[in-house]
């Protein structure tokens, strides 16, 4: 080695070292989305406009984020900048006190151009505590050429009752086609946000307004029955199993005549590399039952800063960033517009582009048609329509969520389940003090 | 007659080990496959999944969007420093109570022994309250610092199980020549006690790599280890089996070729001595 090519090594470590002094690194936690990973790609547009920031990224699974994400807000641990979180924490955690306020973002970043549905459920008696990066509801999606076969037409804003005869038509168990398929695996982000979405077309609501469960009402029978008929009849086998990876393969494999889920399901079964029915696929409105609520959900990922963090202001330079207006522009001018995170801006879409998208329509009437603060029929004590908002309910609805797909799968029945969901959620409400 | 007898119960019994072995290690096997597919191809039904094309695209995937070398040299660092430091204190723990028992000797060994018995979760928030306090968040050293903690009561009891075959004549003949108590344990005991060791520094080498609680929840990016690499590649939405098989294949072949290597060692010392 010669004494120059040292020199010049040297220099150039110290040139290094005098960069990284000089950037602040902020830490992101996220979730593995195809939305989150994209933008992880697309980190150099980011530090050209702010080289003063390093993004840290940490993805994670997500119980295994949410469990260390909740560990380390809890003890004030400062580990992460960013938090990527869902609706159901937001406004407990911004009650907390554990979430740093957004209310300060530039005027450029037009927080009032967010979505109505998506901004009420992340806003804590009037402060924004996360910025939704992307936004989704369910709806149906359904094979065209099955519904076609069975000769029926689907209508934009379809029934219970108009699901259950078309389910019945499209069924051909002998060619290994379900006419339904439905969450059935047990847990409160996985059946429960199904069911209790569905139940609430029905009339039901998982509490009254001082907190009652409402498990023994009728309403909630008639939807939990309605359900097991459907699947049990006419969905696929094992699905006290399935969840929405599940679904996802057995649709992309045509072995599913109609699947309700989340509307982000739109891009992967209509996506050529990775479906068999691309080609085939309609969406339409979640169904109800003429009571003035459908069965769709509302859920978004969101930025958020944790309180205990050392470096907020460039943790909300980078948050303004990855949920502006121009991220998405970014994105579709890199990837194309069906690429663009979904349902958080309103501007979105107004774009002629984007409404070019297969989805986009019927995934913002879907949004729209949400509304967290008022899910039931009836008047409700809580907020969010796939889940309540009080820190028991991941445990209340997975245990509700086990009793109701241990029903799926035959080991007791409809009754049975609902008694026992009743006898559970009274014991833990009560424990926790909602019950006087 | 009794050639035949011998002959046939030989048959079944390696029938049998075979067929344990590959049940064993047809997850992995499972694993590896998987990894070789498109995500659209693992979701298939078994056959279907085995006559699809094959692709190192999952590879190609996760190299782009992980830093692999990273976590591999997190894992060596953590597994490997866990590993001596628990040794060093574990060597003249168990040379005191193997040569040495005092009355509550047998008491002292089953209370560290239960310390193994309390779920992990029970003390994660004193420990990362005392990380944060610290600074040891986020870091190697703690994350080998708590290891060497959670491993300690095996290694101690592997090698106090290795140490009791070892007549205590010999160390006693060692002393009459004058050692002294560390080189007596240095020269004397450490090599007879080589083959018990090493079996107890691979085992808890491969405890250690695949430890997957601590070093998840004590570590974000710097010190993440390879449990935290393959953590990365669930999806709740989207497909993601291959991806993941990829990843898993990536972190534990390392572990593998050493378990492999290393094979007659560790059956020794896992059976050897009074705890089977």
């Amino acid at each position: 080695m010669t004494a120059r090519f040292r020199a010049l090594m040297g220099a150039c470590a110290v040139a290094a070292l005098s960069t990284a002094a000089g950037a602040e690194t902020i830490t992101v936690a996220t979730v593995n989305n195809g939305d989150m990973i994209r933008m992880q790609g697309l980190m150099s547009e980011f530090n050209a406009q702010h080289p003063d920031i390093t993004v840290e990224w940490v993805t994670l699974e997500e119980n295994v984020l949410r469990q260390k994400v909740t560990t380390d807000i809890a003890t004030r641990g400062g580990q992460f900048d960013v938090l990527t979180i869902g609706t159901y924490e937001v406004p407990i955690w911004g009650k907390q006190g554990w979430l740093v306020s957004l209310n300060d973002l530039p005027p450029e970043y037009d927080a009032d151009d967010i979505l109505p549905a998506i901004r009420n459920g992340l806003t804590v008696d009037g402060e924004l505590y996360a910025a939704p990066f992307y936004g989704e509801s369910s709806m149906i999606m359904y094979r065209t050429d099955l519904m076609e076969k069975a000769g029926l037409t689907m209508p934009d804003a379809p029934t219970w009752e108009f699901v259950k005869e078309a389910a019945a038509k499209m069924t051909d168990k002998d060619a290994d086609i379900y006419g339904i398929c439905l969450r059935g695996k047990a847990g409160w982000g996985e059946n429960m946000a199904f069911l209790t979405a569905m139940a609430n077309s029905y009339g039901a609501r998982w509490f009254d307004e001082n907190w009652q469960p409402q498990f023994d009402g009728e309403a909630w029978k008639a939807a939990l029955t309605d359900y097991l008929e459907l699947m049990t009849n006419y969905g696929p086998p094992g699905a006290s199993n399935n969840g929405f990876n599940e679904n996802l393969a057995l649709f992309q494999q045509g072995k599913c005549g109609m699947w309700i889920d989340a509307t982000v399901a739109a891009s992967f079964v209509t996506n050529p590399a990775e479906s068999t029915v691309a080609d085939h696929v309609g969406f339409a409105l979640a169904p109800d039952t003429g009571k003035g609520k459908r069965s769709n959900w509302l859920w978004a990922w969101n930025l958020a800063v944790p309180a205990g963090s050392q470096k907020v202001d460039a943790a909300k330079q980078f948050i303004a960033w990855a949920t502006s207006k121009d991220y998405a522009e970014l994105v579709a001018s890199k990837e194309g517009w069906a690429n663009v995170p979904p349902g958080t801006r309103a501007s979105l879409y107004e774009n002629p582009e984007y409404q070019k998208v297969p989805f986009a329509q019927m995934t913002l009437e879907s949004i729209n048609a949400a509304d967290p603060t008022n899910p039931a029929v009836d008047p409700v004590p809580y907020v969010g329509i796939q889940f309540v908002a009080i820190p028991e309910f991941q445990g209340i609805g997975t245990a509700v969520g086990q009793q109701f797909s241990a029903a799926l799968a035959g080991s007791m029945s409809a009754e049975q389940a609902l008694a026992a969901a009743q006898a559970f959620t009274t014991r833990e409400m009560t424990r926790a003090g909602y019950i006087k | 007659m009794s050639r035949r007898i011998t002959a046939r119960r030989t048959l079944i019994v390696t029938l049998a080990a075979w067929t344990v072995g590959l049940l064993i290690f047809f997850p992995i096997l499972w694993t590896v496959l998987m990894s070789f597919k498109t995500e659209g191809d693992a979701i298939k039904a078994p056959f279907a999944m085995l006559f699809s094309d094959w692709t190192l695209i999952s590879y190609e995937q996760v190299q782009t969007r992980s830093n692999y070398s990273r976590h591999f040299m997190n894992s060596v660092v953590i597994s490997l420093g866990s590993t001596l430091l628990a040794l060093a204190i574990a060597i003249p723990a168990a040379w005191a109570m193997a040569f040495v028992p005092g009355r509550r000797t047998k008491d002292v060994l089953m209370w560290m022994l239960s310390t193994k018995m309390m779920p992990a979760v029970g003390v994660l928030i004193p420990i990362y309250l005392i990380f944060r306090d610290t600074g040891l968040l986020d870091t190697r050293i703690g994350l080998v610092i708590v290891l060497t903690l959670i491993n300690l009561p095996i290694v101690v009891w592997m090698l106090y199980t290795y140490f009791k075959e070892i007549p205590g004549e010999i160390l006693e003949a060692a002393r009459m020549d004058g050692a002294t108590l560390g080189s007596e344990i240095l020269y004397v005991l450490t090599p007879m006690a080589v083959p018990g060791i090493a079996s107890t520094l691979l085992l808890n080498v491969i405890l250690a790599w695949n430890e997957a609680f601590w070093t998840l929840q004590l570590t974000t990016s710097r010190a993440a280890p390879l449990t935290q690499f393959i953590a990365s590649y669930s999806s709740p939405e989207g497909l993601f089996y291959a991806k993941l098989s990829a990843a898993s294949t990536m972190a534990i072949a390392p572990i593998l070729i050493l378990g492999w290597f290393s094979q007659k060692q560790l059956v020794r010392g896992l059976t050897f001595g009074a705890v089977k």
